[in-house]
């Protein structure tokens, strides 16, 4: 990915299995965020290829690769404010339905029990996130720790496969980020689906991932399990310097 | 089934209002017609603020061309009735003739909210791209173009304006009319459709990202938006049985403007209450009329410091009945993690 004359991200090769928690970290400006926009079509790789379930999303609108399976959170929080928590829920699974704006105006019996339907599975998705008590209360009102995690129930009600995470624990106490850790397993034991997890909080991310991947200056460093990153010189030196 | 029954109420109260505005219901009793006219106008209007209301309001793309696609409304349904009126209405001659015309109202408005309804197709997948001031700027050009392009079009008029269609609309009709603008928008707000409305009103990019194809979207309110206007042209142009380019000038897509600001964007409540205001003061001021858009901007100015969100806000009228409910709502238990 080339913005004009500067590489943000380069030969970049990444794979995710099915259930695979992989982390990607890196320094401030290593590209890492860029990853997620080009993977959820807000930039158009400048060359290279994006398969998702055998499928070239390159090109795409990034509600098709919503649609498609692919949901993300917000490094900068971006919830619809003015709307309370349960409707910023509701609106993620409006991809998911099939009532159209005919019987919406005319009321139809499908549009009822559709309706019932998202409401119900709303409601759980937001016991599931311990933001059930909240579910009237207008989403800019959230405390920010809550804010997050309305994030990713909203990403979730899209039904993904894959999860693209972006700094999910950036403004948690260490306690809250304990417990997003462990929110994230149980999300991805219960609903079977890959994450793809940013952050730089590393107790978190060598906490929770199974491979984590290294960016500096948009090139891959290293990529392997935790405890094996934790000791590489090259990533040390990424991060602190050169001796 | 109670949705049936409601509108039946509906339709049976304004078939009484009508009767009892126009005498026809206690022989000695008839309101004049000057207030009549205002009142009709009033309801015209209810249908232009509450339909803007869905594209500026609950989408929250600011257009100022409303008054483009109540042109090619009032235009279409009054070509209609003056060239295929009598044919039409001779087609269903065994009908009595109140029949035949509310037949005849209803094809010709039809007519206009196709037709406005295309326009804004044609007009919204290019302009929706943009945002904020820009679309602002291109509506209202697309409002203005709309507007000379009928003004040379020596088929309907022209510059002389055009004239000679039945009075088909009266009080009866545009409320019924307007009954059923507030109906449909409310009902399409609060759907999931609606949902996704306001979403891409709060965050374009987040909306986008949680799969809601925005640009369709944002064209489908553009388009329904557009249709309505359509009908409240072709009342208008039923209404007063003479029109002229120079009702539908951006002035009047600024006034529809001020009539949603004052009300409060993003509330159907607000939209009609600011019609209903609006077309108050103007007739209230016909004496000091050359003063009349001053008052109107200071009153703009006041609403902006002292509500900026409009009288209402994004509250509802049935916000103010279940208050109680909301508060105890409002404040959730403390839960901790």
């Amino acid at each position: 990915m080339r913005f004009g004359g500067l590489v943000a991200v380069n030969e970049l090769d990444l794979t995710l299995e099915p259930g695979q928690l992989y982390g990607l970290i890196g320094p401030n400006g290593a590209g890492k965020t860029t990853v997620f926009n080009v993977i959820t079509g807000v930039y158009r790789p400048t060359s290279g290829e994006i398969r998702f379930k055998d499928h070239s999303i390159v090109g795409e609108r990034s509600g098709k690769i919503t649609r498609r399976g692919i949901a993300r959170t917000f490094q900068n929080i971006r919830l619809f404010g003015e709307m309370t928590v349960l409707e910023n829920v509701k609106v993620a699974s409006h991809c998911r339905q099939t009532a159209d704006l005919a019987s919406a105006v005319f009321r139809t019996p499908a549009h009822h029990t559709e309706e019932e339907r998202v409401d119900r599975q709303s409601r759980e998705l937001l016991e599931i996130f311990h933001l059930q008590a909240f579910a009237d209360e207008k989403a800019k009102n959230l405390p920010y720790g809550s804010q997050r995690r309305l994030e990713i129930a909203r990403a979730m009600a899209t039904l993904p496969r894959l999860l693209l995470l972006d700094e999910p624990a950036a403004g948690m106490n260490p306690h809250e980020a304990h417990q997003l850790m462990d929110l994230i397993r149980w999300v991805r034991d219960h609903f079977e689906m890959a994450i793809l997890l940013v952050e730089h909080n590393m107790k978190v991310v060598m906490g929770v991932c199974e491979t984590v991947h290294v960016l500096d200056y948009g090139a891959t460093i290293a990529v392997g399990p935790p405890a094996e990153i934790q000791k590489n010189p090259k990533v040390i030196e990424a991060y602190l310097g050169g001796a | 089934m109670k949705a049936l029954v409601r509108a039946v109420v509906v339709v049976v109260v304004l078939v009484l209002l009508n009767a009892l505005f126009t005498g026809g219901l206690i022989p000695d009793f008839s309101i004049s017609p000057y207030f009549l006219q205002i009142l009709s106008l009033a309801g015209i209007n209810i249908i232009l603020a509450v339909s803007l209301n869905l594209i500026n309001g609950f989408t929250g793309q600011f257009s100022i061309g409303h008054a483009g696609f109540m042109a090619i409304g009032a235009y279409v349904s009054s070509f209609m009735s003056i060239t295929f009126g009598d044919r039409i209405r001779a087609s269903m001659a065994f009908a009595p003739e109140s029949v035949r015309n509310s037949a005849l109202l209803l094809v010709v408005l039809a007519a206009g909210a196709a037709c406005a309804s295309i326009a804004g197709f044609l007009v919204g997948v290019p302009s929706l791209r943009l945002r904020g001031d820009y679309l602002a700027i291109v509506t209202l050009g697309f409002g203005e173009i709309i507007r000379v392009f009928i003004l040379n079009i020596d088929a309907v008029g022209g510059a002389r304006g055009l004239g000679g269609m039945p009075r088909l609309a009266n009080f009866f009709w545009i409320y019924l009319f307007a009954a059923a603008t507030i109906a449909v928008v409310t009902r399409i707000v609060n759907s999931s459709f609606g949902r996704t409305l306001i979403a891409i009103r709060e965050d374009e990019i987040a909306a986008e990202a949680m799969g809601v194809n925005t640009t369709r979207h944002k064209v489908i309110s553009f388009v329904v938006s557009s249709a309505m206007a359509g009908v409240a042209g072709g009342l208008f142009a039923h209404y007063l049985m003479y029109i002229h380019t120079n009702s539908f000038t951006f002035i009047r897509s600024f006034e529809i403007i001020i009539m949603i600001v004052i009300g409060g964007l993003g509330s159907i409540t607000g939209s009609v209450l600011g019609a209903v205001l609006y077309i108050t003061l103007t007739e209230g001021l016909r004496g000091f009329a050359q003063y009349r858009m001053l008052l109107f901007s200071l009153l703009l100015i006041v609403i902006m410091i002292v509500r900026p969100g409009g009288i209402l806000g994004h509250r509802e009228l049935r916000d103010f009945f279940s208050r109680r409910r909301r508060v105890a709502a409002a404040t959730p238990p403390v839960v901790s993690g």
